[in-house]
């Protein structure tokens, strides 16, 4: 396990498997007050609602304190402190620290200066390790296995950093891919070479109903309005990648529906009660993900 | 007229030749020779068969180490260094681009943590049959050859 956790490309398949394990641990278990005399910083520099209560919420299941702030306007970095000065200033306070910062790399510099471990909680548009791992922890748990499973890609593959970190990670399992998107939106190049070197089969669809039948798992994201300069051509694509109800019904049993949420229309209401629907779990096993990376990089930092 | 006689010759030191000609102040830069104290001559826009227009620069008394040298091989990799003892070549350098290159190349990304804050850059030269890509250390993102800017020293 390394000393921070900065990036998915940084984890061994072994390292994702044990902190996957650690998490069905706490999921068993959720109230394990392992940490009463540690502290824990959680600042965020940029709002965000979701991740940060989540990560609260594990971090307060592990008995630890928190402090920080939750935006940049409670702190002297309006005054014009450095990032650097920030993180050494914290990292003298608490036993470890989870940043969110809108600037990409923000994460891995913080951890060259801080003095206790750092989790990324995302930076800027670079990585979102947590929510890999809490996705891969959805998979596990609703599949029962990470091999051989078949994973359709679905919405923004352009710009969606979750779905190319999720790529990533599963790449040591032997996937099969497909990727569902509009034609201005399709997996960059250099994702898509990366599976090559791999050999790890993938196949491009712009028609959401061509790839619902087969998939284990379909990873919905939702389309972003600013990335369009053609509004119409946002709205073409908005309901196309809507999925209701009635598109289920040739679905595989097992087949479970994720998103990181928040979602907009790319997954109807009537999907929500569906036994294909997965995604308030998926948000929920986020708290058991995030108690099992906090309890091992605290773990790590009691041996020392 | 002999091109030779262009910059003229020096008794013991490190001569550069065949760096493109748009390059030549920034292997100036790189090798920080502005602050340096030793005689330097350079040429630039001079003819060449190979590169159209070359640039050449020639440092008496001075040799680089290998590591020094290769930075310039992510801008000016056709570059041919001589080394020169009593006015004869004594030994010819070949170039090869670094593995790693920190804190000379400006990262392309505009959100990256070090175009906003003071962090020196670094990163990972990925090798191709084209050429060769840099990624970043810190934010990931590839900057390719096309877009690869020198930080200046100032």
């Amino acid at each position: 396990m390394p000393k921070h956790l900065i990036s998915i490309r940084d984890f061994s398949k072994e390292e994702i498997l044990s902190t996957l394990e650690m998490a069905t641990t706490f999921e068993k278990e959720p109230i394990q007050p392992l940490f009463r005399d540690k502290v824990v910083a959680s600042i965020f520099f940029e709002p965000s609602t979701r991740t940060r209560l989540s990560f609260e919420t594990a971090a307060n299941r592990l008995g630890t304190r928190i402090i920080g702030f939750t935006d940049i306007g409670d702190t002297s970095a309006t005054k014009g402190e450095t990032l650097k000065d920030t993180i050494v200033m914290v990292s003298k306070y608490s036993d470890l620290i989870i940043m969110r910062h809108p600037l990409d790399g923000s994460a891995r510099y913080a951890s060259e200066v801080s003095s206790v471990p750092v989790i990324n909680a995302g930076d800027g548009s670079n990585q979102h390790p947590t929510q890999t791992l809490l996705d891969l922890y959805s998979i596990l748990k609703t599949q029962g296995r990470m091999e051989d499973l078949k994973i359709n890609l679905v919405g923004d593959l352009k710009y969606g950093r979750t779905v190319h970190s999720l790529l990533q990670a599963m790449s040591h399992f032997n996937p099969t891919f497909t990727f569902t998107s509009p034609e201005e939106l399709k997996m960059p190049q250099e994702y898509k070479s990366f599976l090559r070197e791999r050999n790890i089969e993938y196949n491009e669809i712009i028609n959401l109903n061509d790839g619902l039948n087969d998939a284990d798992i379909i990873y919905m994201t939702r389309v972003q309005r600013e990335r369009f300069t053609d509004p119409i051509e946002y709205e073409r694509v908005k309901n196309f990648y809507s999925l209701n109800l009635s598109m289920l019904s040739g679905c595989k049993p097992n087949m479970k529906i994720l998103h990181p949420l928040p979602r907009v229309n790319e997954i109807s209401p009537d999907v929500d009660n569906s036994e294909h629907a997965y995604y308030f779990q998926q948000a929920q096993n986020g708290v058991y993900t995030r108690m099992a990376i906090i309890a091992k990089l605290l773990g790590m930092n009691e041996k020392n | 007229m002999e091109k030779q006689l262009k910059v003229s010759a020096i008794k013991d030191g490190t001569v550069l030749d065949h760096i493109p000609a748009d390059q030549l102040f920034n292997v100036i830069e790189i090798l920080g020779l502005s602050k340096s104290l030793k005689q330097i001559t350079f040429g630039t826009n001079l003819d060449s068969k190979l590169l159209g227009k070359k640039g050449i620069i020639k440092i008496a008394d001075k040799y680089f180490e290998d590591d020094d040298i290769n930075r310039i091989a992510l801008i000016a990799p056709q570059a041919k260094i001589n080394i020169i003892h009593n006015f004869e070549v004594v030994e010819k350098r070949i170039l090869s681009i670094p593995a790693k290159v920190k804190s000379i190349v400006k990262c392309m990304n505009p959100k990256c943590i070090t175009n906003h804050q003071q962090v020196e850059t670094s990163f990972t030269t990925i090798f191709k049959e084209e050429g060769f890509e840099l990624l970043c250390h810190y934010c990931e993102r590839i900057t390719d050859k096309d877009h690869l800017k020198i930080i200046s020293s100032e």
